[in-house]
């Protein structure tokens, strides 16, 4: 009789921390913290030394962008892209889709991705502030991707592209250009301080 | 002298796919183990609260600019074969603005959205399909823009070269540049972070 109260006594306590464990789990699993910025840096710095060393070129992203429409304008209206400078600077030089940069575009999502998965951050959301509705801010973000679609390609290249890649060779107009992109942000945040805080 | 690799012929064109994917992956992973992968986070910068991207991207700069260097003056790699965009001064400065616009307006820059599209994020999905609807609208006005396109040419102009000092002298003032902006940036977080307690008291 003791011994069976004893049993219960000692078995019940690890019970309901298996529970909470569980439920902790099927809830958002916690996610880690970012990595401290520094060493986030050299890690970049370092994989845009490969690109650097490896190919002779540096990272970028808008470019996947700009090849990807460029080859659909060809597809859809192929007498459209060919008397289009812009277009044609794309698909000059065979598929546009073969492009150095579409690769590494696709890269980054699988390395993103992986990150995220290690840390336990990956969910679907909506990042924003509490003041704001989710259909305003994601008008916002379609809105800030039009603006630096068109910045991106004035400029030749993107934060990637130029402020890193140029940042690290010392490209004069890669700085220049950098100066731009803290001008502009700095110069429009307050207009829209609700979307985040 | 052997790098770049693929300048020195050790691998073709199919094959630096391969690379611009890996590269890319390692590029996607650092990305968002910094944090890149959330526009609140990126946006921090621009209201002072978290300096982070400053702080990655200075570190990224100095890291690769110094590797760079180094390489170069032990004959490792010849810098003079890493292509090297050329100067469209104003057209550079328009594009800057607007896509600094746009990086606070949308949360994200165009690499960090490919990373929070990655990660889950709808609105990081959302720059990404207004990256592609913005290329589209970007094509089919080019040819009115073409003139200021291509103006202010000045073809692929370095630091050193426009202001007549030596390679390393260029890069030491950035190297000290960056660590008294970084300490500046800590500064600044730590004057964010008490006036904010101040205004919840």
């Amino acid at each position: 009789m003791t011994t069976a109260t004893d049993v219960a006594r000692i078995e019940a306590p690890p019970a309901p921390r298996v529970v909470s464990k569980t439920r902790e789990r099927s809830q958002a699993k916690p996610a880690a913290a970012f990595a401290n910025p520094y060493l986030a840096g050299i890690g970049l710095g370092l994989v845009l030394l490969a690109a650097f060393v490896v190919m002779g070129r540096g990272l970028g992203a808008s470019g996947a962008f700009s090849a990807f429409v460029a080859w659909t304008v060809d597809g859809v209206a192929p007498a459209h892209a060919e008397g289009n400078g812009f277009y044609q600077s794309y698909l000059a030089y065979g598929n546009p889709l073969k492009g150095w940069l579409v690769f590494e575009v696709l890269g980054m999502v699988v390395g993103g991705l992986v990150s995220g998965l290690l840390a336990g951050r990956v969910r679907p959301v909506v990042e924003k502030g509490p003041r704001i509705g989710t259909g305003s801010r994601l008008g916002l973000a379609f809105l800030g991707g039009l603006f630096m679609a068109a910045g991106a390609k004035l400029a030749r290249g993107c934060t990637s592209g130029q402020a890193l890649t140029g940042g690290a060779l010392l490209n004069a107009g890669s700085w220049a250009f950098m100066l731009a992109v803290f001008a502009g942000a700095y110069g429009v945040a307050w207009f829209v301080r609700r979307q985040w805080r | 002298m052997s790098a770049p690799l693929f300048k020195f012929g050790l691998f073709g064109d199919e094959a630096s796919l391969l690379v611009a994917f890996a590269i890319g992956i390692g590029f996607g992973f650092a990305l968002e183990r910094a944090g890149f992968g959330s526009a609140k986070k990126l946006t921090g910068q621009f209201y002072l609260t978290d300096m982070t991207v400053f702080k990655v991207m200075f570190t990224a700069i100095v890291t690769a600019g110094l590797g760079a260097f180094y390489l170069g003056w032990l004959g490792v790699l010849d810098l003079s074969l890493v292509y090297m965009t050329p100067t469209y001064l104003a057209p550079q400065i328009v594009g800057g603005l607007l896509l600094g616009i746009g990086f606070v307006v949308g949360g994200y820059c165009p690499g960090t959205s490919v990373v929070a599209m990655a990660t889950g994020r709808i609105d990081g999905l959302v720059v990404v399909l207004g990256l592609f609807a913005g290329m589209f609208v970007f094509g089919e006005i080019f040819p009115a823009i073409e003139g200021f396109y291509h103006s202010t040419a000045f073809g692929a102009q370095s630091l050193p070269g426009v202001l007549h000092l030596p390679y390393g002298v260029v890069l030491f003032a950035v190297v000290l540049m960056a660590i008294g902006g970084f300490a500046g940036a800590e500064w600044v977080e730590r004057w964010s972070a008490r006036r904010t307690a101040e205004e919840a008291s």
